[in-house]
C-alpha cells in the first residue's frame, strides 16, 4: 500500500512538474542566500579569530614604544631581569610589493601561552627551534614560496597574509636583529618587580582590549549581512509556503481517494511528510552548492571592504566547512516544515468525503482574515512596545522582526483595501472587472507580493543605512581630516625639527598626542588637542556648551566621544576625570564613527602637564598648497615619502572601500528582488492554469485573448506598485530600527538618517520590472490560449 | 643533587608526555650522539667547572634549603637553573642551541608556592659565569664573589626570597671523585654538592615579610644520557642529621620493579663514603593522594652499615611541583635511629 500511495503521490509532481520546480527552487534559493551569507560571516570571523589568536592582540596586554616603532632587544633583556615577564615580538611586511605578508616573529619560550602553532602543538618545541619553519596558511604560504629561504609549514588556522616563525628567523628574514616591535605582557607577573618607567621609561603599556579589537568593529557590517540572510531566508519561506500550499490543495481529491481506497491517515501523513523531507533535503543541497557559489563571488569584495574598512585581515578564500552544509540542509528542512506544518494539519483535519475542489484560491474567508489582522496587529504593537521601552541588542531584533512579520500579514488586507477603493470608483465595465478580478486573485498572489514586500523593505532599509552611514561617515573624515598634509616623524629630535621647519611654511601645526587611559572606568584614550581655526571652524559636536572651543582651549573643560558620553551616561555639563587631581566638565560631545572606544579631547598644554612625557611625532598641517609643501618637506627636509600622507589620498581610498559595500549591498539587492521576482512569476504560472474558468466568460463577452493578456500584465504592475508603496515606509522604518536602535545597542553611536528618494524610485522600478519580467510569460501564455481551451469551460461542468 | 632534574630537562627535548617506553623518561634514555659523555675518575677545574658545560645535553644548579622563622616556624625553598641543549655548543644571539629552565619554591606546613621561567641562550635572559660566580634567569639569580658567598634571590605571582649563603664545610664528590653511575649499564653523570651552606635572609609571603635563618644545600650535576632506557622514576634525598653527619641517597626505579640505588655518607668534616647499589634503601610507609596520584610522603630509610634507620616525613604532603613538567619536591623531617631535616624529591609519579 505504501508503494502505491507513494506512486499515487509521485504522480502529482510528475503532472505538475512546474509546482515541483517552484517548490525545490524556492528551497534552493531560500537555503543559498541563508547558507551563503552565513559562510560569508563565518569565514569573516575565522579569519579575526585567527588573527587573534596568532598574535595575542586582544587577549594580552602590550608595552610599545611610547615613540617609533622599535625597542632595542636591551630593553626586552632588561625587563626580564627586572621580573617583568614579556614575550618579545618582531614583525614587518615580506613578500610581493602590493600584497605583502605580515611576518611575525616570536619566541615560544616566553610569549604568553596559546600563541602561535607552537602553543598549540602542531610541532614541539626542540623541532621548531632547530628546523626554524615559517608558518602560514596555503595561499599565505604559496605567495612566500621561492622568497625565503626558511622551510614553509602550512597551518591553516594562521590569519590570512600572516605568516609566524621563531624570532631568530623573523629578524634575519627581515633584516632586524637586535630591533623588536612590541612586548607582549603575561598575564600573571611576579610580585615585587620595579615599575615599568623605571626600566624602560620608552615603553608604553596597551590593555588588552580596544585599538585591535577587530571583531566588535566590524560586526556593524555583518550585522547588515546578518539581516540580509535572515530577510532573504524568510522571502524564500513565504515561496516555499505557497508552493507546498499549492500542491496540497490541489492533491485533495487524491488524498480522499487514497482514504476512500482505504489507506490509513496516519500512514498517508506519513508519507507526506517523508517525501517532503526527500525534497527539503535535495532542495538544501542545492541552496548550500548555490550559497557556495553566492558566498565565494561576495567574499572578496566583503574581504576588501573589511580590509579597507577596518584593516581586518579576512581571507578571500573560502573554506568549505562541515558545519555549514548541517546547518544548510538544516535550515531547509525546518524552512519546509513551518511551511509544510498548516497544509499536513489542513489534511489530518480534513473528512473523508469532503469536497476534493480546490479551495485554496477561493476567496478570503472572513475567519482567516480576522485571525491574519489580529496576528498582524498583535505583531505591530509589540514592535511599538519594543521601540518605546525595551533595551539591548536581543529586543532590537525582536522589534524587527515583529516589525517585518506584522507588516508582511497586514499587506494582503491592505491591498485588498487599495483595491476595493479602486473597484468602487471605477466607472466603466472592464475597469470595475478589472479591478474586481484583481481583488480575486489577491489570495493566491498574496504570499508572493509579501515576499516582494519584505525583499523590498529590506533592500530600502539596508540601503538607506549604509548610504546613511556613509554620508555620516564621510562627512566626519572632512571634520577629522581637515588637515591638507599627515607627516609623521621618526624621533622625538626629528618631531621637533619638523615642527620648527614647517610653522612657517603653514597656516597650522596641529600634533597629535595621544595616551591611553582609562575614563569613567571604560578603556579609552585622551587626546591632546591645539584649539584653533581647524577645530573650531570643521568640527561639528552632537552637544555643546556655549563658548564650548574657549573653554576647551583655556584648559577648563574637555570634549568627549559619542560612545565615551554614552557608555558611561555623561553629557553636556557632567565632570570626568582625567587625572589623578584633574576633573573637567564636559563641554561637548562629538561624533566619533568607527572607533570602538571612548575617546577625550583636552587642549594641548593641559596635556602636557597631565602626560610630560608624551611627545607628538605625528602631524596635521594646515596649507593653501598641498603640492608645494609636501616637496619642500621631501627636498627641503628631507622626509621620506612614506612618511607624509596626503589628505585627499586618505578620503579616496575611505570612499573606494564605500563602494566596495555598496557592491556587496548591491548584489544582495539584486538577489532578494530575484527572488521575490521569481515568487511572484511562479504564483503567476500556477494561477494562470487555473483561472481559466474566470476569464473564459470575459472572453465569450468579446474581449480579445490579447487584451485580456495585457490587462494580466498590467494587474501584476499595479499589485506590484502598490507593494512598492507599502514597502517604502516599511523599509523606512526598518532603517530607523537598524540605524537609531540596533546600531546604538550594538556599537554605541547613533546614526542620522538620511533618506534617498532616487535610490528608492530606482528600486521601485526594479521591483515594478521584475514584476513586468515575471508577468510576462504567463500574460503571453494566456494570449496565445487556443479557443477551444476557454472553449471548454464551458463544455466542462465544473 | 640528583638524578631529579635530568628528567626534566628531558622533557624540554621531547615536550612529549612520559611513556614508560624504551627510552626512559622523557627522553632522558636517548643516546648521547654529538655529546660529550662522563668518563670516570674526573678532574675538576674550578670555579670553570661551576659555569655551563654547553657540550653535554643537560646540566643543572639545584639549591634546597630547610629553614625557621623567627618563632621557629619551619621553611623550605627551593631554586634550580636547568640547562638542556639541542645541540652541543652555545653561540651568541637568538639561535643558541641551549635551553634554560628555572623552578622555584616556598613550602610551608599548608601552603606550598611554585614557579617557573623559561629563557633562550645566546641573548642574556639566562646564562651561568663562573668568576665571579652567577647563575641567572630573568630577575632571578644565585651569585657571589666565589661558590662559597652567594646571593639567593626569586619571585613568583605569590612568593618571593631573597637570601645570603655562605658555606661552612668543604664541596662533597659524588660515587667515584665525582662520576656518579646511575645504573648497572653504566649511565653517569658528574655530581658534586656543597651541602654545608648556612642561610638567612627574607621570604615574602603572601601574609606578609618573614625573616629566616637554616642550612641550605646545592648541588651541580651534569651529563647527556644519564638514565638507562628502562629506569621509570626515582626518590631522592638529602638528610642533614643532628650532630652534623649527612645522608645523600636515591633510588631508581626500574621497569621490571627492581631498584638501583646509590647515596653519599658525608662525615661532619666533609668525609665521604660512597654507599654502592643496595646499601641504601628506602620503602614507602604512607602515600598522599595528589590529583589522583599516590605519592608516597613518608619513608623508611635504612642505611645498616652506618646503623641509620629512621623515618622520613613530608613537612608538607601537598609539596607538589605543577609546572611544565610535574614532579614532588619538599622538605621533609626524619626521626628514628637519627633526627634531623632534609629534602625529598620524586618523579615519574604522574
Amino acid at each position: 500500500m505504501t508503494a502505491t500511495g507513494l506512486s499515487a503521490l509521485w504522480s502529482h509532481w510528475r503532472r505538475n512538474p512546474l509546482q515541483l520546480f517552484t517548490l525545490v527552487a524556492g528551497l534552493a534559493l531560500a537555503t543559498a542566500l541563508w547558507s551563503g551569507v552565513q559562510a560569508v560571516n563565518a569565514e569573516a570571523r575565522a579569519s579575526y579569530d585567527a588573527a587573534a589568536a596568532t598574535l595575542g592582540e586582544g587577549q594580552y596586554d602590550q608595552l610599545l614604544p611610547a615613540a617609533g616603532s622599535d625597542i632595542a632587544q636591551e630593553t626586552f633583556i632588561a625587563l626580564r631581569r627586572a621580573g617583568w615577564l614579556v614575550g618579545p615580538v618582531v614583525e614587518g611586511q615580506i613578500g610581493p610589493a602590493g600584497t605583502p605578508v605580515r611576518l611575525v616573529g616570536i619566541d615560544p619560550l616566553t610569549a604568553p601561552g596559546g600563541l602561535g602553532p607552537v602553543g598549540g602543538g602542531s610541532m614541539d618545541l626542540p623541532q621548531f627551534l632547530s628546523e626554524q619553519p615559517v608558518f602560514a596558511n596555503a595561499a599565505t604560504a604559496a605567495k612566500l614560496e621561492g622568497l625565503i629561504d626558511a622551510p614553509l609549514v602550512i597551518e591553516p588556522t594562521i590569519a590570512p597574509d600572516t605568516a609566524i616563525t621563531d624570532i631568530f628567523v623573523a629578524q634575519r628574514l627581515l633584516g632586524a636583529q637586535g630591533r623588536l616591535n612590541r612586548l607582549i605582557l603575561a598575564p600573571e607577573q611576579p610580585v615585587g618587580r620595579p615599575a615599568l618607567e623605571n626600566i624602560a621609561p620608552d615603553l608604553t603599556r596597551r590593555a588588552a582590549q580596544g585599538g585591535s579589537d577587530v571583531g566588535r568593529l566590524t560586526d556593524s557590517f555583518h550585522l547588515n549581512l546578518t539581516a540580509f540572510g535572515l530577510l532573504s531566508f524568510a522571502v524564500g519561506i513565504f515561496i516555499v509556503h505557497g508552493a507546498i500550499g499549492l500542491a496540497f490543495e490541489q492533491r485533495r481529491a487524491m488524498v480522499r481517494t487514497l482514504r476512500a481506497l482505504g489507506m490509513p491517515l496516519r500512514r498517508l501523513i506519513v508519507l507526506m511528510a517523508s517525501e517532503l523531507l526527500v525534497l527539503a533535503l535535495i532542495g538544501g543541497v542545492l541552496g548550500v552548492s548555490l550559497g557556495y557559489i553566492v558566498a565565494a563571488t561576495l567574499l572578496p569584495d566583503v574581504a576588501a571592504t573589511l580590509k579597507g574598512l577596518y584593516g581586518a585581515q579576512v581571507s578571500g578564500a573560502l573554506q568549505l566547512r562541515p558545519a555549514w552544509w548541517l546547518s544548510g540542509l538544516a535550515i531547509s528542512v525546518l524552512g519546509t516544515a513551518i511551511a509544510a506544518t498548516g497544509a499536513l494539519i489542513s489534511v489530518a483535519r480534513m473528512p473523508l468525503l469532503a469536497s476534493a475542489q480546490p479551495r485554496a484560491w477561493a476567496t478570503y474567508r472572513a475567519r482567516a482574515r480576522q485571525i491574519q489582522m489580529a496576528m498582524s496587529v498583535a505583531l505591530l504593537a509589540t514592535a511599538l512596545i519594543l521601540a518605546l521601552v525595551g533595551e539591548g541588542l536581543v529586543m532590537g531584533f525582536g522589534l524587527l522582526a515583529c516589525l517585518l512579520i506584522g507588516a508582511a500579514l497586514a499587506l494582503p488586507l491592505v491591498l485588498d483595501g487599495m483595491l476595493w477603493l479602486a473597484s468602487v470608483r471605477a466607472r466603466s465595465v472592464v475597469a470595475q472587472w478589472f479591478w474586481a478580478d484583481t481583488r480575486q486573485q489577491l489570495p493566491g498572489l498574496s504570499l508572493a507580493l509579501m515576499a516582494l514586500l519584505l525583499a523590498m523593505a529590506a533592500n530600502v532599509g539596508v540601503s538607506t543605512m549604509v548610504s546613511s552611514f556613509r554620508l555620516t561617515f564621510t562627512g566626519f573624515l572632512d571634520q577629522r581630516l581637515a588637515s591638507e598634509i599627515y607627516v609623521s616623524a621618526q624621533s622625538v629630535q626629528q618631531a621637533r625639527a619638523l615642527e620648527a621647519f614647517a610653522a612657517p611654511l603653514t597656516s597650522e601645526v596641529l600634533p597629535l598626542l595621544s595616551v591611553e587611559a582609562t575614563l569613567a572606568g571604560l578603556p579609552a584614550e585622551l587626546y591632546g588637542a591645539r584649539i584653533g581655526a581647524t577645530y573650531r571652524d570643521n568640527w561639528g559636536l552632537l552637544a555643546a556648551a556655549p563658548n564650548v572651543w574657549d573653554s576647551v582651549a583655556a584648559g577648563d573643560a574637555l570634549l568627549v566621544n559619542e560612545q565615551l558620553a554614552r557608555r558611561a551616561g555623561l553629557w553636556v555639563g557632567d565632570d570626568l576625570r582625567i587625572g589623578p587631581q584633574t576633573v573637567l566638565p564636559i563641554a561637548g560631545v562629538f561624533g566619533d564613527y568607527g572607533n570602538p572606544i571612548g575617546q577625550a579631547i583636552v587642549s594641548e598644554p593641559l596635556f602636557s602637564t597631565l602626560h610630560p612625557q608624551v611627545t607628538a611625532l605625528r602631524f596635521g598641517l594646515r596649507t593653501d598648497d598641498a603640492e608645494a609643501l609636501r616637496n619642500a618637506l621631501t627636498d627641503d627636509f628631507g622626509l621620506p615619502a612614506a612618511s607624509i600622507t596626503d589628505q585627499a589620498q586618505i578620503k579616496a581610498f575611505s570612499l573606494a572601500v564605500f563602494e566596495r559595500t555598496f557592491t556587496v549591498t548591491a548584489a544582495l539587492n539584486v538577489l532578494t528582488l530575484s527572488v521575490a521576482g521569481f515568487a511572484i512569476f511562479m504564483s503567476l504560472l500556477t494561477l494562470a492554469g487555473m483561472r481559466l474558468p474566470q476569464l473564459a466568460p470575459a472572453w465569450a463577452l468579446g474581449m480579445t485573448r490579447r487584451r485580456l493578456g495585457q490587462l494580466e500584465l498590467m494587474r501584476a504592475v499595479v499589485l506590484a506598485a502598490l507593494t512598492t508603496a507599502c514597502a517604502l515606509p516599511l523599509g523606512l522604518a526598518l532603517a530607523w530600527v537598524l540605524l537609531a536602535v540596533v546600531n546604538v545597542e550594538a556599537f554605541g553611536w547613533r546614526l542620522p538618517m538620511y533618506v534617498f528618494p532616487r535610490d528608492y524610485a530606482v528600486l521601485g522600478l526594479f521591483a515594478l520590472a521584475a514584476a513586468l519580467l515575471a508577468a510576462a510569460w504567463p500574460a503571453r501564455r494566456l494570449a496565445r490560449t487556443p479557443p477551444a481551451d476557454l472553449l471548454k469551460v464551458f463544455a466542462n461542468e465544473r | 643533587m640528583s638524578v631529579k632534574s635530568l628528567f626534566l630537562c628531558g622533557f624540554l627535548l621531547t615536550a612529549a608526555p612520559f611513556i614508560a617506553a624504551a627510552q626512559g623518561f622523557g627522553g632522558l634514555g636517548t643516546e648521547a650522539e654529538g655529546f660529550a659523555v662522563p668518563t670516570p675518575a674526573p678532574e675538576f677545574n674550578f670555579p670553570a667547572d661551576h659555569g655551563a658545560h654547553p657540550d653535554y645535553r643537560i646540566e643543572w644548579w639545584y639549591l634546597t634549603a630547610n629553614m625557621t622563622g623567627p618563632d621557629g616556624t619551619p621553611y623550605g625553598l627551593q631554586w634550580t637553573l636547568f640547562r638542556s641543549a639541542l645541540s652541543p655548543f652555545a653561540t651568541a644571539g637568538w639561535d643558541s642551541p641551549q635551553i634554560w629552565l628555572g623552578h622555584a619554591a616556598v613550602t610551608t606546613a599548608t601552603e606550598h608556592y611554585t614557579a617557573e621561567r623559561f629563557a633562550r641562550d645566546g641573548i642574556g635572559q639566562a646564562g651561568v659565569t663562573p668568576a665571579p660566580f652567577e647563575a641567572w634567569i630573568d630577575d632571578w639569580h644565585m651569585r657571589g664573589p666565589n661558590f662559597d658567598t652567594l646571593n639567593l634571590r626569586a619571585s613568583g605571582a605569590q612568593f618571593a626570597y631573597d637570601v645570603d649563603l655562605r658555606a661552612q664545610g668543604p664541596l662533597i664528590f659524588h660515587g667515584d671523585r665525582g662520576y656518579s653511575v646511575k645504573s648497572e649499564q653504566g649511565q653517569a653523570s658528574y655530581y658534586y654538592s656543597q651541602p654545608f651552606f648556612a642561610l638567612d635572609g627574607t621570604l615574602s609571603l603572601p601574609d606578609g615579610e618573614i625573616p629566616v635563618t637554616g642550612t641550605a644545600w646545592l648541588d651541580r650535576e651534569w651529563s647527556s644520557q644519564p638514565l638507562a632506557s628502562d629506569q621509570t622514576g626515582w626518590d631522592w634525598f638529602s638528610l642533614s642529621f643532628d650532630g652534623g653527619r649527612k645522608l645523600m641517597g636515591f633510588r631508581l626505579r626500574q621497569a621490571d620493579g627492581s631498584y638501583f640505588t646509590s647515596g653519599t655518607w658525608i662525615a661532619p668534616d666533609g668525609q665521604t663514603t660512597a654507599l654502592p647499589n643496595g646499601s641504601f634503601t628506602a620503602e614507602p610507609l604512607e602515600t598522599t593522594q595528589i590529583n589522583e596520584r599516590a605519592v608516597p610522603t613518608r619513608w623508611q630509610v635504612r642505611v645498616p652499615e652506618y646503623d641509620v634507620d629512621v623515618t622520613v616525613s613530608a613537612m608538607n604532603p601537598g609539596a607538589w611541583m605543577d609546572l611544565s613538567v610535574a614532579y614532588w619536591e619538599g622538605p621533609v623531617t626524619v626521626s628514628g635511629s637519627d633526627s634531623g631535616i632534609g629534602y625529598l624529591e620524586m618523579t615519574g609519579y604522574d
